[in-house]
């Protein structure tokens, strides 16, 4: 079953698009917390408590983590496309593949990575002041 | 038709005979201005940001004559408030980032193996806003006049007539007006990355200047209309006095501060990434070998380009925003030193793994990546609040940034000349000379920042004209001082050994044998970029395709001749570089220096408030580009398609996404809905912060009603599907249909320009009163003008189809105006629903 899974997921579409796919939902994600916090904060003052707003970011990054890992999966199984020699660097379909697969998956991690610092945060500060 | 033999001489010479006629520059005193080729545009347009570059760092010169002792009176305050603020903007505004247009202008068709980027009148449009635009903001300090605010023009301060004079107007206009030339060459250099690359040249294969390039280009598209759109709110406060940035009146200082640095944080990796990208080519060059981890540079590039616009807020921490909100500021610009962190790894895992020639450019990489990850580390420092709160507006921060902007920008880009001044000039630069300048400039730029470290910390501020001997800085002043005429004289070596390049011998071909397919061109280049445009099988062409340059030479790969005497480049597919069209390029022309001469005089008109005459200028600006594009653009040509070689054909006439024009409307409306959305930031902005906002439906304050603006919409939504009907009915055959539609198309889009401004106009409001009306005004009237363009390109493109220039198949015109009426649709949709409904919600 992980083999089929792996097979189809190698088969998707890789483009300039799907390399941007991770640190968009980052930006999302960033943008979500800093404006919901910003906006209570300024409108209810520094003695406001943000216990809701602290949940809601934790889920927040667990949903903004999901297609981060889901797009790393994908770019991971297209990042084993067989088909040219080593070192995988020539004019070809199955390299290119593989080059835009692996940036992916390199953005995936490094989106992955900075969700979670954007998130920490929240664990520190109970309030708007 | 039988393929040329290009074993025969005789052919070769025949090709090379048209090839050169083509491409002759324009000859005489004033007509060799009007040329548009890469070479000559970029090589003005660097040696101009050089220039400028250049008069700033006098300007720094005297900075540090005035701080060299305490209690000194070199320069009044004043001038000392003026030179401060000249020399940041100017390093900016006229140097970084133009230095970055000018160099990829220059080199970009080079590395892409093309002919030239796809639009050469655009680059020489920008060019020559660029210089107008910078001769008018830096000339100003000789009258006195310059402006004085601080590069980044604080208000209430600089809004304040009273406070600030002239000065202000010129950076806003000034400014604004090279930033359109910079998103001029953003639509440039994106097209030309994503469509002018040679076949065979996958995404996987592209040199690593362009993946940089790239990501750096569609950065100016997200960061650069911010800061218009805060220039816009600007101006209208200072000319007209709609109260942005007054809290008295409703407005709020702190919004210009989120526009300028959300523009001002992108902007210092704008500045950065093309000059690690110089790196990107010289390291593997040097290192003998292919970089190593190519994908984690592209990593890096892509990544750092996100997460650079999350970090805008770290210069505002000392303005009480909510702790938790600094927080998520802080996290991201401690995230962002991951990726800026692994292109340095790479850069160090390739050296180590190659056989290293240690040249004079290798030298500069070296020394300017020390002093860039000091700056760095000094950045993780005041990424953190409490550090930040502490260091804060002192000489720390002046340390910081300098280390940062000189190690991540000036010294790689004296690093890029080294290394790139062959293939522009085919002449080498002195070695000697280039290893004593660096050495000069590496001791003077650490003995000039490292004790400003120490100067900040004992609380010396910045932008003091002087200070007492009592707060024990003296010592450490003058050595800056020192060290700031040390690094100078480093430069003026640096200026002296390209004055001396004339005198020299030609340098070889490819003189530092590397294996990047720029390196082709001969010493004594020709005008037409490259011979024959080639075959790319590796990210190395020149060390691992055999025979690739001969091959080059003699013509046997694409496009070799110029048989109609046109300059011709060739257009391929985004990720795998097919052969998609030949595009026909814009030869010397004086139409894009009018172009720029006219749109020059709308700002600088406007400037001296004399503003019926910047109008006649504006009314001659739209004349000139309505002229440009009639003759230059959407030309039918004489045959379908004609062949490039090796057995391919390929069409001189594309429209819609596969042709180059449609991307550019594309990349220039995203850019204008960034512009937009910034103007909605603000709405919110002052609804989050302000709880009189909106403020109690009084006379003057009373929102636009209904009626008007959901006439507004429904007829701009009228004028954009009038607009697809005319696209679909041209395609189909119904050239007379889609001339109807285009005619009402154009009358909707005046009707829903209008029926904008009738919402506010009729319910009086004033935007003198307060926050609220002035920024639902300046909402409408963006949607107006952006109207009255409707209008205008949808009456260009009736006039096109009635005077024979489009037809069923050459529709380019319809379909580019189709994606500008699917951005301004979108911009209406958000705009009359926001100003009719959102006061009664909130």
């Amino acid at each position: 079953m992980i083999g089929g899974l792996n097979r189809r997921a190698a088969r998707l579409k890789a483009t300039l698009w799907t390399l941007a796919v991770p640190p968009t939902v980052w930006a999302l994600h960033f943008l979500f917390c800093y404006v919901w916090a910003a906006v209570r904060c300024a409108k209810r003052g520094p003695t406001e408590t943000i216990g809701d707003i602290r949940i809601g970011i934790a889920v927040a990054t667990v949903v903004a983590l999901i297609p981060i890992v889901a797009s790393g999966y994908i770019a991971w199984a297209q990042s084993r496309t067989e088909g040219d020699p080593p070192p995988h660097n020539a004019s070809t379909g199955p390299d290119r593949l593989r080059f835009i697969a692996y940036a992916t998956l390199l953005l995936a991690g490094l989106s992955f990575v900075s969700v979670l610092f954007v998130a920490a945060p929240a664990l520190v500060f109970t309030d708007c002041r | 038709m039988t393929a040329p033999d290009q074993n025969d001489p005789a052919v070769r010479k025949g090709q090379e005979d048209r090839l050169r006629a083509t491409w002759a520059p324009p000859m005489g005193l004033f007509l060799r201005w009007t040329d548009t080729n890469n070479n000559r545009v970029g090589n003005w347009y660097t040696a101009t940001a050089f220039g400028f570059m250049l008069f700033a760092g006098l300007l720094a010169l005297l900075i540090r004559a005035q701080l060299a002792v305490p209690d000194n009176d070199l320069v009044s305050a004043s001038t000392f408030n003026q030179l401060f603020t000249l020399h940041g903007s100017m390093m900016m505004f006229l140097f970084a980032v133009p230095m970055f247009e000018a160099v990829s202008i220059l080199i970009l068709p080079q590395l892409l193996g093309a002919r030239d980027l796809p639009f050469p009148r655009l680059s020489a449009f920008g060019y020559w806003s660029f210089l107008i635009g910078g001769v008018f903001v830096s000339g100003s300090i000789f009258f006195d006049a310059a402006p004085d605010g601080g590069w980044f023009m604080y208000p209430p301060l600089t809004t304040d007539p009273a406070l600030s004079g002239l000065g202000a107007d010129i950076w806003m206009l000034g400014l604004s007006f090279i930033e359109v030339s910079s998103i001029a060459a953003a639509v440039e250099l994106i097209v030309g990355v994503l469509k002018c690359r040679p076949p065979g040249m996958r995404l996987n294969l592209m040199p690593l200047y362009a993946w940089y390039i790239l990501v750096v280009a569609v950065m100016i598209l997200f960061a650069f209309p911010p800061l218009i759109a805060g220039d816009i709110l600007f101006e209208m406060e200072r000319l007209l006095d709609w109260p942005f940035f007054d809290a008295t009146r409703g407005g709020d200082p702190l919004l210009w501060q989120h526009l300028f640095w959300i523009f001002g944080h992108p902007e210092v990796y704008i500045v950065f990434l093309p000059s690690i990208a110089i790196f990107a080519m010289v390291v593997p060059t040097f290192a003998r070998r292919h970089v190593v981890g190519y994908p984690w540079i592209v990593l890096a590039a892509v990544g750092t380009g996100f997460l650079s616009f999350g970090l805008w807020v770290h210069h505002m921490f000392a303005t009480g925003l909510p702790n938790i909100s600094l927080g998520f500021f802080s996290a991201a610009s401690e995230a962002v030193a991951i990726p800026t962190a692994v292109q340095i790894f790479v850069f160090i895992a390739t050296i180590w793994a190659g056989r290293v020639v240690w040249s004079t450019p290798m030298l500069y990489a070296a020394g300017s990546l020390a002093i860039f990850v000091i700056g760095g580390l000094t950045g993780v420092m005041v990424a953190v609040a409490p550090f930040d709160w502490q260091a804060h507006d002192t000489y720390f921060i002046v340390a910081h940034l300098h280390y940062v902007l000189i190690g991540g920008t000036v010294m790689p880009l004296f690093g890029g000349l080294y290394y790139y001044w062959p293939l522009v000039t085919g002449k080498k630069l002195s070695d000697r000379m280039g290893r004593t300048a660096f050495w000069m400039m590496f001791v003077g730029m650490n003995v000039t920042f490292l004790p400003m470290h120490w100067t900040g910390l004992m609380g010396m501020p910045r932008r003091v004209q002087t200070y007492q001997s009592s707060l024990g800085v003296d010592g450490l002043n003058l050595l800056s001082t020192v060290g700031a005429f040390l690094f100078a004289a480093g430069v003026a070596v640096l200026v002296a050994d390209l004055f001396r390049s004339p005198w020299r011998p030609l340098a070889r071909r490819n003189p530092w044998d590397a294996g990047t397919l720029e390196w082709t061109q001969k010493a004594d280049s020709e005008d037409w970029g490259i011979r024959s445009v080639p075959l790319i099988e590796s990210r190395y062409p020149i060390w691992d395709q055999p025979n690739f340059v001969r091959n080059i030479d003699e013509g046997r790969y694409f496009l070799p001749d110029a048989e109609e005497g046109r300059r011709e480049s060739i257009i391929t597919t985004v990720l795998d570089a097919r052969p998609l069209q030949v595009i026909r390029l814009g030869g010397p022309s004086i139409k894009p220096m009018l172009a720029a001469v006219t749109l020059g005089g709308v700002f600088i008109l406007t400037t001296y408030h004399l503003y019926w005459s910047a109008l006649v200028s504006g009314v001659l600006a739209l004349g000139v580009i309505l002229w440009w594009l009639w003759t230059g653009t959407g030309e039918i040509p004489e045959k379908p398609e004609k062949p490039i070689g090796h057995g391919i054909t390929v069409p001189l006439y594309a429209s819609g996404p596969t042709a180059p024009g449609w991307w550019a409307m594309f990349i220039t409306m995203t850019g204008d809905a960034t512009a937009f959305a910034s103007l909605i930031f603000g709405y919110f902005f002052f609804w989050t912060i302000h709880a009189d906002f909106p403020p109690p439906p009084t006379p003057g304050l009373a929102g636009p009603g209904v009626f008007w603006p959901m006439m507004a919409l429904g007829l701009i939504l009228a004028g954009w599907a009038l607009t697809i009907l005319a696209r679909e009915t041209n395609a189909r055959g119904g050239v007379g249909i889609a001339r109807i539609a285009l005619a009402l198309g154009a009358a909707a889009s005046i009707g829903g320009g209008l029926a904008a401004l009738a919402g506010p106009w009729f319910s009086g409001l004033d935007p003198v009163l307060h926050v609220y009306p002035a920024i639902v005004w300046v909402l409408v009237i963006w949607v107006a003008a952006h109207a009255a363009l409707s209008a205008i390109m949808q009456l260009y493109t009736l006039a096109r189809s009635l005077f024979g220039r489009m037809d069923p198949v050459h529709d380019a015109d319809v379909r580019n105006i189709t994606v500008y009426q699917h951005f301004f649709a979108l911009s209406a949709v958000i705009t009359f629903p926001l100003i009719a409904f959102f006061p009664g919600v909130a």
